[in-house]
């Protein structure tokens, strides 16, 4: 894992043909699926070489997700924090309350050019499950979501909406029924239904070419960023921070930004109750280098190899594993990478419901929690920009559950 | 069959499989959870598949996440980690049987558990206890050069798969880079009893055999003595794994006796079936 220390290096000239991020990615999966995922590759080369393509998918951007999404100055938390002015990249706006609309709408019409009708998801928060019942139901396909048996009881209005949309959610009791044992069974079906099935994987994880495809739909993210801090505040920001799970919302945010000298960039981890393993969802603070889901990053698993069971509150970052582009990034030393714990996002939620009136995501919360506290010790000219990745409702009434409120809510 | 003086993993294999195939019979590979429940089971079980004719057992290491597998080999999977089930325990296993059996034994182990090990390590331990192959079902042709190499090193064998999506071109590349056997997996799909096998598996497996001089095994899917015949027509032989792993769902008490007992009928059924064409 030797890097180059020389200053103008570029990190954005990844991966190679072979899906590498540096030492990272690659493709570790059942031969079964191998012609799919070339399938796949030759048919995402092509359409981004499409301008149609690329049209279509800007219109609906623009016209169904709502992009582009604001950039909004956070005045009370700022003030609150004491520090750096703290801006939202305000994804929680876009159609479905978060941004893996972004990806999905990008591989659903991947999977229209590649004549596949049905689809297949993962999810853990439910937000990219809702995102993909979404845009099957846009494009008229056929749609199967797999989802931990915690999850569908933590995530219910999630649940509900996929339904509601005409997609199959179908709750999966093996193994820690999370995030995790998703990921597997939507791969089993894969297996078994690769001719006619695309499947839609929900951040940027997995066999190549899926981290760089879901990479390259979500980073309109910080392209929007990186204008809109032009546009408006005249500089880049001193700092961007985004919470990790799989880590796509982060990735988005971040890749335009990684050339971009002089821009720290901040990837928050779950830390969950504590830095024992079992304990938190934290692969790059706390794990080390092996295989997951097809491909070779940063993961938590016992010295034999067997995945670690995890734990956070927030359903989106539940999981034992990180894309392989963080991991390169993290042995670069391009971005650093944090945590925070489960009752430190918690009350960033409470926080920032009450200072600026909007009920951040669980996931996201962690981000915010991060970003209040470093922002103290910084300067008040300096610039944080936090990828508020999605809307809390879905939380909303767990969190009201783990604070005690009661249902008829006497908390007036 | 390459004459060698010297005593390899790969060589013992190979001349297992060489000496059932000239016995005009159809190998039967078994297919057994290492620790399910527990290592002297295996121990046991490995023992009566030898004596009702099997040629060779593959050994799976149990894995947490083997997306590759159906509910059956999942759920042993998860017993027999559930049961402290450890790689050292594994080894330890492979080691007793290659030293009391003389049948030869494979592994078949996820790449994130090789990798983990370290991948030298991972393949000298494994020739250190007796284990004459690799089958690694979730390492495609393009990542496999530092194992491949580590293997051929060993001389341990380095087992590929083809599988009915696997275009042409890269079946080709794939048979000519197997050693000791090359795993034609009968079926798009994770492993599990299927009631038919595909109309076209016996054209895929007739090509494949123009293609390389190892023998062709075909898994997923096998549990019945007619499916050996079909499949024995072309092939050199079956691997047979989520209908033996089944016999281990109820192994507690006076029940080990019962699953040994339905294990060695169920084998010498297949084995009887392949020799009779
Ligand atoms: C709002 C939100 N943010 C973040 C995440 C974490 O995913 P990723 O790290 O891929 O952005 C999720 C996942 O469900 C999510 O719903």
């Amino acid at each position: 894992m030797a890097t180059s220390t020389a200053p103008h290096r570029s990190y954005s000239q990844v991966p190679d043909p072979l899906g590498r991020f540096g030492d990272y990615g690659g493709r570790y999966v059942p031969e079964t699926l191998s012609a799919a995922l070339d399938e796949l590759e030759q048919a995402y080369t092509e359409a981004a070489a499409d301008p149609a393509f690329q049209q279509e998918l800007d219109d609906l951007l623009c016209r169904f997700v709502g992009r582009e999404t604001p950039l909004l100055f956070a005045d009370r938390l700022t003030e609150y924090a004491g520090g750096a002015r703290i801006y939202f990249k305000r994804e929680d706006l876009s159609h479905t309350g978060a941004h893996k609309i972004n990806n999905t709408l990008g591989q659903g019409l991947l999977a229209l050019r590649m004549g596949k009708r049905r689809i297949i998801a993962e999810t853990g928060a439910g937000q990219h499950g809702v995102a993909t019942a979404t845009a099957c139901a846009r494009f008229g396909l056929e749609c199967v979501v797999y989802m931990g048996a915690e999850d569908v009881r933590r995530q219910a209005p999630n649940v509900r909406n996929m339904r509601l949309m005409g997609a199959e959610v179908r709750p999966v009791e093996s193994g820690s029924r999370t995030l995790r044992d998703a990921i597997n069974d939507a791969m089993r079906d894969w297996m078994g239904s690769v001719e006619t099935s695309h499947y839609i994987i929900g951040s940027v994880v997995g066999p190549h070419p899926f981290p760089k495809i879901v990479r390259d739909f979500q980073s309109v993210i910080g392209r929007e960023t990186v204008a809109q801090c032009e546009r408006d505040l005249g500089r880049m920001p001193d700092m961007v921070v985004a919470c990790v799970g799989g880590g796509s919302n982060a990735a988005g945010m971040f890749y335009p930004f990684v050339d971009v000298e002089g821009v720290r960039l901040v990837g928050v981890e779950a830390g969950g109750r504590s830095a024992q393993a079992g304990s938190h969802a934290a692969s790059l603070s706390h794990g080390q280098p092996g295989v997951l889901h097809g491909s070779l990053s940063y993961v938590l698993q016992n010295p034999d190899g067997q995945t670690s069971d995890v734990h956070s509150v927030s359903a989106g970052l539940d999981y034992p594993g990180v894309g392989p582009e963080h991991a390169y990034w993290h042995d670069a030393g391009r971005v650093d990478y944090t945590s925070v714990t489960d009752a430190e996002a918690l009350d960033a939620f409470d926080l920032v419901a009450r200072k600026e009136g909007i009920l951040p995501a669980l996931e996201t919360s962690h981000a915010l929690a991060w970003t209040v506290r470093e922002a103290a010790s910084m300067p008040p000219e300096a610039v944080v920009v936090v990828c508020l990745s999605g809307r809390g409702d879905k939380d909303a009434a767990e969190i009201a559950r783990l604070r005690g409120f009661s249902e008829e809510l006497t908390h007036g | 069959m390459v004459d060698t003086a010297v005593d390899t993993p790969i060589t013992k294999l190979t001349a297992a499989l060489a000496a059932r195939r000239q016995a005009g019979e159809v190998v039967v590979a078994p297919f057994l959870t290492a620790g399910d429940p527990d290592l002297d089971f295996t121990f046991q079980a490995l023992k009566v598949a030898q004596q009702a004719g099997a040629t060779l057992c593959e050994l799976g290491v149990p894995y947490s996440d083997p997306i590759a597998d159906g509910p059956v080999i999942q759920a042993s999977y998860t017993r027999a980690l559930n049961a402290g089930g450890t790689l050292e325990g594994v080894f330890g296993l492979a080691a007793r049987a290659s030293e009391q059996l003389t049948m030869p034994l494979v592994a078949m182990t996820s790449y994130s558990i090789i990798f983990r090990r370290g991948i030298d390590r991972f393949v000298g331990e494994a020739a250190a206890v007796g284990l004459t192959g690799l089958i690694v079902p979730d390492l495609p042709i393009e990542e496999s050069s530092l194992l491949a190499k580590a293997c051929r090193q060993a001389d341990v064998a380095l087992v590929r798969l083809v599988t009915p999506t696997t275009p042409p071109e890269r079946a080709a590349r794939i048979a000519a880079e197997s050693t000791g056997f090359l795993y034609c997996v009968s079926v798009a799909g994770v492993t599990g009893e299927r009631v038919s096998l595909p109309q076209q598996l016996k054209d895929r497996v007739r090509w494949l055999k123009e293609q390389t001089d190892v023998p062709i095994l075909v898994g997923f899917g096998i549990s019945r003595p007619e499916q050996v015949r079909e499949v024995g027509d072309v092939a050199d032989g079956v691997i047979v794994g989520s209908a033996l792993v089944r016999h281990l769902e109820a192994t507690s008490g006076d029940q080990r006796q019962t699953a040994l007992a339905s294990i060695a009928q169920h084998v010498g059924e297949l084995v009887a079936a392949g020799r009779a064409g």
